[in-house]
């Protein structure tokens, strides 16, 4: 006995999610699972949702992605699913989102500040950084601790000044009261805050603050040591580990207490606001009724008998024991390179569950250029899919009539280099839960 | 149809660890990839097998595969609560490293870890977190840690749990009084450091076992439909109603049911680094299930702890024969039906009486990494008179043996704040889940009755006629 749903979403990131609760909506009454194995790439993630940064010949930052989606060259995911599916597809997340993200009143991009200092054009991004923004002019001051060394406050700043921010932009180091450690991780702030956990009279004095009681809740203790170095600023940037579950009781109390705006600044992983926005998604998972099998791999699949095209079933690997799964409709998103949905060895790219065709040079010499930032051929190498985002041999014909591919196991586009990532996900996603959903009924 | 896995630590995964040793082959290994770049041509490249072959057990895989991004230590349930733990990549490939040299011991922190096993099903790159702890944790308690301490006497006590509970339960009713009254638990505190904020599992007056044993075992003979049942301790000597539910609902499919004689599944044992004393238990349980599976039975667990333990555990670290073989064969119980029967259709139409209202349900750290954290709900679906809210993806905090330490105690209740929220807010006034500790952790923490997926089952699909049965 199988274990039986109409659409079976294999990936977990942001495509799979998009996937599932795309599949799930729209009153088709379809069932749908989502299997993912490992924790998605979501937590190395930004948070960011990002459209079009820069146009694959590398002109950008663009102010708006949309003219520039027109120009893709054939089998960019983009022109795979058409502009109008781009456009469906962010409406689709910014009503899973709800407030919880900013950006969709324009098709135009957000110059968002990032802990290197440098500014990144982006179509969407979390309430949280929304004070941030580099195209405010109003002063900035930026908060680094001394226990988070990947964010350097003070070279932030100069480095945004550097690229011309038309504002004034300071960097102060303090240390975190609360926090022990060199190496606590980003959760633990996270937790302090959230919890508002009492902090003891050393960490105050650490911190450079008195007060008469000797212990404090940790956001007024951090608010009580910010006080002290803020000039004429009238926002404050930390690095985002402002709480997780409470995070926008976390900021807003720090802004009643400093009485200026709070932002956070996106971090390199592990990122709390990739973190939030995975949450997110799996609430709204469970919501929309959508059954999550997390923590175990699809290791293979089967056809129906008499070689058709069709795939029957997956399997699923329990510690050993091999589940049957069997859905009408399969949606591809195990991720790239990065999220293994692809490995590479010596000899050829290989799509890790059914074998997918990757296009790419047969001497591996023609898989890189030497200039690491160059036109790198491998970060293009994923599958190629038809409009319908059905994955194709290398004869050009489907690999399989009820398999969809979405996200990064795609190919045709350079996330990294076009700052892509997120949105060619939400529109695959998009697009393949939808047409899965609409074929299993 | 699948490609080759790609990936040098499928391979490790499957080897044994021999002693608890680990394979120090690495300094060789360097030599030999500097002197074949040496002499490699310019221009030419021909690859070449850098590491020989691993013959025992080899971690370095899992070192080597770890690319830093700190996922498992964002999903470490006791490094979010106090920042003097260093956190499962700490505790995994970088100590690891740091002891390549053997001019390091083991850091003391590994005995924070809970070793609830949440950063193994995290890592995006395949790292074996939790066989690396295991081995750490192990190796520090062998070589660090005196054995003449109170702590390791009580880790000892607390690891063996299996061999004190047939005491208790020769004497039910004694041992439940003495257990609850307050001058032992403080006697316990003081003398042991088992914390006295916690009331000891109450003894079922009769064990699974005896009640099985009465019963003169099976009601039904099937050679073609057949399990195993591994109880595991807790639901032998505290709640044979667990058992009871299980053997019940697997005759009600036409299941033939064998008791294996067993030891604990060594989940206690692992977590207190006590790797010889699971060694053994793992020896006997291996040749029982092995001597079933060999009779036509799968196994099946009721016990979420168990069955990771034999199904993951034991390959990881045991060299024992036939240990691939039964974890492959083993199952959890409600997974197996599942999969075996239709077990959505016999429920559909079921219903369950006003004591099985409405729970609050937990998913163990250990069904979660089983991929089964989704089950419990969907099956229950169907049944009528039943409604289960799930109460999120925290940790219970409790870890077996880890929250009865004094010295975690606290640390074990700040983890599971967020679980006992949750369950506050869920409206239900009962809770539902699959491990025993967690179960304790629900109990101690909201005062509510916890009950067991499986009872619910029985519920439906046996119903209260159940009870009619010798109990």
């Amino acid at each position: 006995m199988a274990i039986e749903d109409d659409v079976l979403v294999i990936g977990g990131g942001l495509a799979g999610a998009i996937a599932a609760l795309s599949a799930a909506d729209a009153d088709r009454g379809a069932r749908v699972r989502l299997v993912t194995y490992k924790q998605s790439t979501l937590r190395h993630a930004s948070g960011l949702i990002d459209v079009l940064g820069y146009a694959p010949d590398g002109e950008g930052p663009l102010a708006d992605p949309f003219p520039a989606l027109e120009g893709l060259p054939r089998g960019h995911p983009y022109e795979r699913v058409g502009i109008d599916a781009v456009r469906e597809a962010l409406d689709f997340f910014d009503g899973v989102v709800g407030d919880a993200y900013a950006g969709g009143h324009t098709d135009r991009n957000a110059l968002v500040p990032t802990h290197g200092g440098t500014v990144k054009p982006t179509a969407r991004y979390p309430t949280s950084a929304a004070a941030g923004l580099a195209s405010d002019d109003r002063d900035g001051l930026l908060v680094g601790f001394e226990t988070l060394p990947d964010f350097d406050a003070p070279l932030a700043a100069a480095h945004l000044e550097a690229a011309g921010v038309p504002f004034d932009c300071r960097g102060v180091t303090l240390r975190f009261p609360g926090i022990v450690r060199d190496d606590a991780k980003v959760t633990r702030y996270a937790h302090l805050l959230d919890r508002n956990e009492r902090v003891g009279a050393d960490a105050l004095e650490e911190a450079a603050i008195t007060t008469d009681g000797g212990e404090i809740g940790s956001r007024d203790a951090l608010a009580a040591a910010v006080r002290d170095r803020l000039a004429d600023e009238t926002r404050v940037g930390f690095p985002a580990i402002l709480g997780d579950e409470r995070a926008d009781e976390v900021r807003a109390d720090l802004a009643d207490a400093l009485g200026v705006d709070v932002f956070e600044v996106p971090m390199g992983p592990p990122s709390l606001p990739g973190i939030r926005l995975e949450e997110m998604l799996y609430d709204a998972l469970e919501a929309a009724g959508v059954r999550v099998t997390s923590g175990v791999p699809v290791v293979d699949y089967e056809t129906s008998a008499g070689g058709s095209d069709r795939i029957a079933r997956v399997v699923v690997d329990r510690h050993g024991a091999e589940i049957p799964h069997r859905a009408e409709q399969y949606v591809l998103a195990t991720g790239g390179l990065v999220g293994k949905g692809i490995e590479a060895d010596r000899e050829r790219f290989v799509e890790q569950i059914f074998d997918c065709h990757v296009p790419h040079a047969d001497d591996r010499y023609d898989w890189f250029v030497d200039d690491v930032f160059g036109e790198q051929p491998y970060a293009r190498f994923g599958l190629a899919p038809d409009h319908e985002l059905r994955p194709l041999d290398a004869n050009g014909d489907p690999e399989f009539a009820n398999l969809r591919a979405a996200g990064a196991v795609l190919g045709g586009y350079d996330y990294a280099a076009e700052k892509s990532g997120a949105g060619v996900s939400i529109a695959t996603g998009y697009v393949t839960g939808t047409r899965a959903a609409e074929e299993s009924g | 149809m699948r490609a080759e896995p790609s990936n040098p630590l499928e391979f490790a995964r499957t080897r044994p660890i021999e002693g608890g040793e680990i394979m120090s082959d690495a300094e060789r290994s360097t030599d030999e990839r500097e002197s074949s770049e040496r002499s490699r041509d310019a221009g030419e490249f021909e690859p070449i097998q850098v590491f020989p072959e691993a013959e025992e057990m080899d971690l370095r895989p899992g070192a080597d595969d770890c690319y830093k991004c700190s996922t498992c230590d964002t999903n470490c349930p006791v490094a979010e609560v106090d920042d003097e733990f260093p956190g499962p990549k700490f505790q995994g490939p970088e100590q690891w490293r740091l002891k390549r040299k053997d001019d390091h011991d083991v850091d003391e922190s590994v005995m924070k870890c809970s070793n609830c096993m949440r950063c193994d099903s995290t890592c995006p790159s395949e790292v074996p977190l939790s066989q690396m702890h295991n081995t750490a944790r192990g190796e520090y308690v062998e070589q660090n840690m005196s054995k003449f301490s109170r702590e390791y006497l009580r880790n000892r006590i607390l690891a063996n749990y299996r061999r004190l509970a047939p005491l208790a339960a020769a004497f039910p009713r004694t041992a439940n009084v003495v257990m609850g009254l307050s001058i032992t638990r403080w006697l316990g505190e003081k003398t042991l450091g088992i914390t006295s904020e916690r009331e000891f599992p109450e003894f079922a007056t009769e064990t699974f076992r005896e009640w099985w044993a009465k019963r003169n075992g099976s009601n039904v003979s099937n050679p073609d439909k057949r399990v195993a049942y591994f109880h595991g301790c807790y639901a032998n000597y505290n709640t044979p109603e667990v058992a009871k539910a299980l053997v019940r609902v697997y005759e009600r499919f036409g299941y033939e049911i064998v008791v294996p004689e067993q030891h604990c599944s060594g989940t206690p044992m692992f977590a207190n680094g006590m790797l010889e004393d699971a060694r053994r238990s793992a020896e006997t349980n291996v040749r029982e299930l092995a001597s079933a599976i060999d009779d036509g039975a799968d196994v099946v667990a009721s016990c979420s702890s168990c069955s990771m333990s034999i199904r993951q555990e034991y390959p990881e670290l045991f060299d024992v024969d036939g240990t691939g073989d039964v974890a492959a064969n083993t199952w959890d119980a409600v997974e197996y039906l599942r999969v075996h029967e239709d077990l959505e259709s016999a429920l559909e139409g079921t219903s369950v009486g006003p004591e099985f209202d409405e729970f609050a349900y937990h998913a163990p750290c250990h069904a979660r990494n089983q991929g089964l954290d989704g089950q419990t709900l969907e099956v229950l679906d169907v049944v009528e008179g039943v409604d289960v809210t799930d109460v999120g993806d925290s940790c219970s905090g409790i870890s077996g043996t880890y929250g009865w330490k004094e010295e975690n105690y606290e640390t074990s209740m700040k983890i599971g704040e967020e679980m006992f929220e949750h369950m506050s807010e869920a409206g239900a006034a009962a809770g539902l889940t699959e491990c025993p500790t967690c179960s304790m952790q629900m109990e101690h923490g909201t005062g509510y009755e916890i009950t067991h997926t499986l009872e619910v089952l029985e519920a439906a699909l046996v119903g209260p006629n159940a009870a009619t049965e010798s109990t």
